[in-house]
């Protein structure tokens, strides 16, 4: 055996604090190492035609980098020395900068440590076995969660690419946030105008299916072969037959069903089509509101459709998807107003959501873009905004800038001046965050040309008085109290994770963070991928983000899969489970325990039933290998002689 | 926090690949300083774990050993994890059978996004092994009372 090691400086990052040069001079002692070396920079060029030539001069047959983690560099070392000749699995990696350098002070201790590292490394590598990947055929449609503006783009741009394309969307129809804002920044354009003819395009593209008004319910297989089941959930109305004519929301009695679309701000009816340029534009009964399913009886809007599409019988359906990659774009939520007591949030009518005001200005609105207030359905004439409200708080749990709050509230304070040209806007604000293109310039505008009272500080208290909203807060420019009567009060909600994206993202065996924001692969070079190959993310799902943002998002994701499906064939990762028929007793327990069903039996020509690993199917978790009561089923590249040779390494010297 | 070398203890972690490892890689990027005892070995998923793996590495040398893998319901390998927590929990149940005292066996959960939580994990673990001290007293080393 002859094994190489390659001890990196990574510039200071590992020098700086582990004596490299003794952590080569210790490896050249290890039983097994034939060559020891350090270099600046491993994974450069020079680096790695190091590794390359040493392998062909020192006629190395493993080799051992210590560097970065594997979780950075591990793939472009097998390459290398793949390339040199070798198999790509006769390589390990021993981390000693996250795991060492990084977090120790003491470069005598960090020394030692680094040196024991490459120790488990090189033991480990001693006992690799070559592995040979198999390929397998993809399947070429894609998965979209979320029919918002980053899904619809992923959608597309799939779509336009010849892929066939399944759009989800949970609510009955897609447009998402986007669809219910009233304009955009910081160029003022109608948001459904632009937004508009993106759904007619995702409803009409040959390419795309969509399932609205549906749900994933569960998720199976993996990179180029998922199978996904999908829940539609019932409409009650038959949307083969339902044309959209709106005559049943019109008649429908019942008249306080919640508006999910407007976010509350008016009731709405209990069947209901959520907005004029909603796709599909199909009618839902909402069962927890309609009478037929609360009283039993009513069947008004059964009576007065002319296309006969109601069916109150209808049950959820499930229908199977089998697609090749996921592009989750499922989207944010904001916090209720209930979290926020200290502004009244929830109590007082006239304390409403930045997405509420929303509505109320645009003109398919509840109010018809008429600016009024909630409680007394007047004209306000003082309207405060209150920026951060719940973001950047440590105190209820939301630590981070909820990124677009400063934006739009300086594009409702300017619209507020165009619909009611004798008002005056306040805004309370901890910073201005307008760091994108145009951004700045359009909060000067609001403030210069408009008028805008801007006032940093934060808010105290709200409370009612004489038919106004008193705003109680700071001003710590000018270093004194202020006091605002208003008579509406706008506040820039924090953006959260969508309801239920924790669930989702188990459902998708990707990560999320303490806020429930989904984890991609890397946070500057892989933006869009997880770690969970074959799914891919897009838009606020990953973090608050604009529109452009989510729209860059989109197109990226769209193009990962793109480039993900332009092979027919995709190599399957061959650290997998194998059984030694030799060994197996044919006990069963590994088919029991295998989390993917990897594991079917197998009948030898002798007789005996043996258990049989499907590659493509094992994920290589190895929960199998620790269940096989006699040790017949093995991970490869994790199997229990390479992992005792680690354990050993560490505890018998 | 670090430790003295000669009284440094050999600490044995078992990290997942995809989450815990992925923690303690946080960690280290956001310069989250740490004792220097433990030694980190990377398995695919914490259901790789055999208990017989910790009980060999504290029967051979280590004074302590740690596994860490995804939160449960959060396994990369949808429900690894689960093996593991009903194992592990159980070889923590089996050691003082053994003679170890069940406190130099821990297992826990850390995801990929929680550095300052490994940080926490590892120090807070060293801290009661070097309360512990030694399970296997080398020569010339002052053992730490019981």
């Amino acid at each position: 055996m002859r094994v190489g090691v390659f001890i990196c400086h990574c510039g200071n990052n590992i020098a700086g604090t582990v004596d490299v040069a003794r952590v080569a001079a210790e490896a050249r002692k290890m039983p097994g190492v034939v060559f020891a070396t350090n270099y600046m920079y491993t994974c450069s060029e020079p680096g790695q035609n190091e590794i390359k030539d040493t392998i062909k001069q020192e006629n190395l047959d493993r080799v051992v980098v210590a560097a970065c983690s594997p979780r950075m560099h591990e793939l472009t070392f097998r390459r290398t020395v793949q390339k040199a000749g070798l198999n790509r699995y006769f390589f390990e990696m021993a981390n000693i900068r996250e795991h060492v350098s990084w977090i120790g002070e003491n470069k005598d201790l960090n020394t030692n440590k680094a040196i024991e590292a490459v120790k488990i490394a090189v033991e480990k590598v001693k006992k690799n076995k070559p592995l040979i990947a198999s390929s397998f055929k993809i399947n070429k449609r894609v998965l979209v969660i979320g029919g918002g503006v980053a899904g619809m783009q992923a959608a597309l741009d799939c779509a336009d690419g010849g892929l066939e394309v399944v759009l989800v969307e949970k609510s009955p129809s897609v447009g998402g946030m986007m669809a219910r804002l009233d304009k955009t920044f910081p160029t003022v354009d109608c948001s459904i105008c632009i937004l508009g003819p993106k759904m007619v395009d995702v409803s009409q593209h040959e390419n795309i299916k969509l399932l609205a008004y549906s749900e994933i319910e569960e998720i199976k297989g993996y990179v180029g072969n998922y199978q996904v089941k999908v829940r539609k959930k019932a409409t009650y109305v038959d949307w083969e037959k339902c044309t959209g004519c709106g005559e049943c929301v019109e008649k429908c009695p019942s008249r306080e069903a919640y508006d999910h679309f407007n976010f509350g701000v008016a009731p709405a009816r209990a069947i209901n089509i959520p907005f004029p340029q909603a796709i599909p534009k199909k009618a839902t009964i909402d069962p927890t509101y309609c009478r037929q399913f609360v009283k039993g009886k009513c069947g008004v809007c059964a009576k007065m459709c002319p296309a006969g599409a109601i069916n109150y019988d209808m049950k959820d359906e499930i229908v199977t998807e089998d697609v090749g990659a996921i592009i989750v774009a499922s989207g944010y939520g904001l916090i209720s107003l209930d979290r926020l007591p200290e502004y009244g949030g929830g109590r007082y009518p006239d304390v409403i959501s930045g997405i509420q005001y929303e509505r109320i200005l645009n003109a398919s609105g509840p109010t018809s873009g008429h600016i009024i207030r909630p409680s007394d359905h007047t004209e306000p004439k003082t309207i405060v905004f209150v920026a951060c409200a719940g973001s950047r708080d440590k105190s209820i749990g939301i630590p981070y800038c909820s990124n677009f709050c400063c934006m739009y509230i300086a594009k409702q304070a300017i619209l507020t001046k165009d619909h009611v040209p004798d008002s005056q806007s306040y805004v309370f604000y901890m910073d201005i965050r307008s760091p994108g293109k145009g951004y700045d310039e359009f909060t000067r505008r609001a403030q210069e040309e408009y008028g805008v009272q801007y006032i940093r500080g934060r808010v105290s208290r709200i409370y009612p008085k004489a038919g106004k909203m008193v705003v109680k807060g700071v001003d710590t420019l000018l270093g004194r109290q202020v006091e605002v009567e208003a008579d509406l009060v706008v506040l820039g909600t924090a953006v959260t994770a969508a309801a239920g994206a924790a669930e989702l993202a188990e459902k998708l065996h990707i990560s999320y963070d303490q806020h429930k924001f989904y984890v991609e692969s890397h946070p500057k070079l892989r933006p869009v991928e997880t770690n969970t190959s074959g799914v891919f993310l897009a838009g606020a799902c990953q973090g608050p983000k604009d529109i452009p943002a989510s729209v860059g998002q989109g197109s990226a994701a769209a193009a990962k899969v793109l480039s993900l499906f332009s092979r027919d064939m995709l190599e399957s990762d061959p650290q997998v489970a194998s059984v030694n028929t030799n060994v197996c007793v044919g006990c069963r327990k590994c088919i029991g325990t295998c989390p993917f069903s990897a594991i079917e039996e197998q009948q030898l020509r002798d007789g005996r039933t043996v258990a049989h690993v499907i590659e493509t199917v094992c994920a290589g978790c190895g929960v199998c290998n620790t269940t096989c009561p006699c040790g017949a089923i093995q991970l490869q590249h994790f199997t229990d002689n390479q992992l005792l040779a680690e354990v050993n390494a560490l505890c018998l010297s | 926090m670090s430790v003295v070398a000669d009284k440094e203890l050999r600490i044995v972690g078992f990290l997942c690949n995809w989450c815990s490892y992925g923690g303690a890689d946080t960690a280290g990027v956001a310069r989250f300083k740490q004792p220097t005892d433990l030694r980190i070995i990377r398995v695919p998923c914490s259901g790789r774990v055999n208990p017989l793996f910790v009980v060999k590495a504290l029967l051979s040398g280590a004074d302590g050993v740690l596994v860490s893998g995804c939160h449960p319901r959060d396994c990369h390998y949808s429900d690894g994890n689960y093996y593991a927590r009903r194992r592990l929990e159980n070889l923590k149940r089996l050691l003082p059978f053994l003679g170890i005292d069940e406190r130099r066996f821990h297992y826990t959960w850390v995801s990929a996004s929680e550095g300052a939580r490994w940080q926490q994990v590892v120090t807070d673990f060293t801290r009661r092994l070097h309360e512990l001290g030694p399970l296997h007293p080398k020569p010339g080393v002052a053992q730490a009372v019981e």
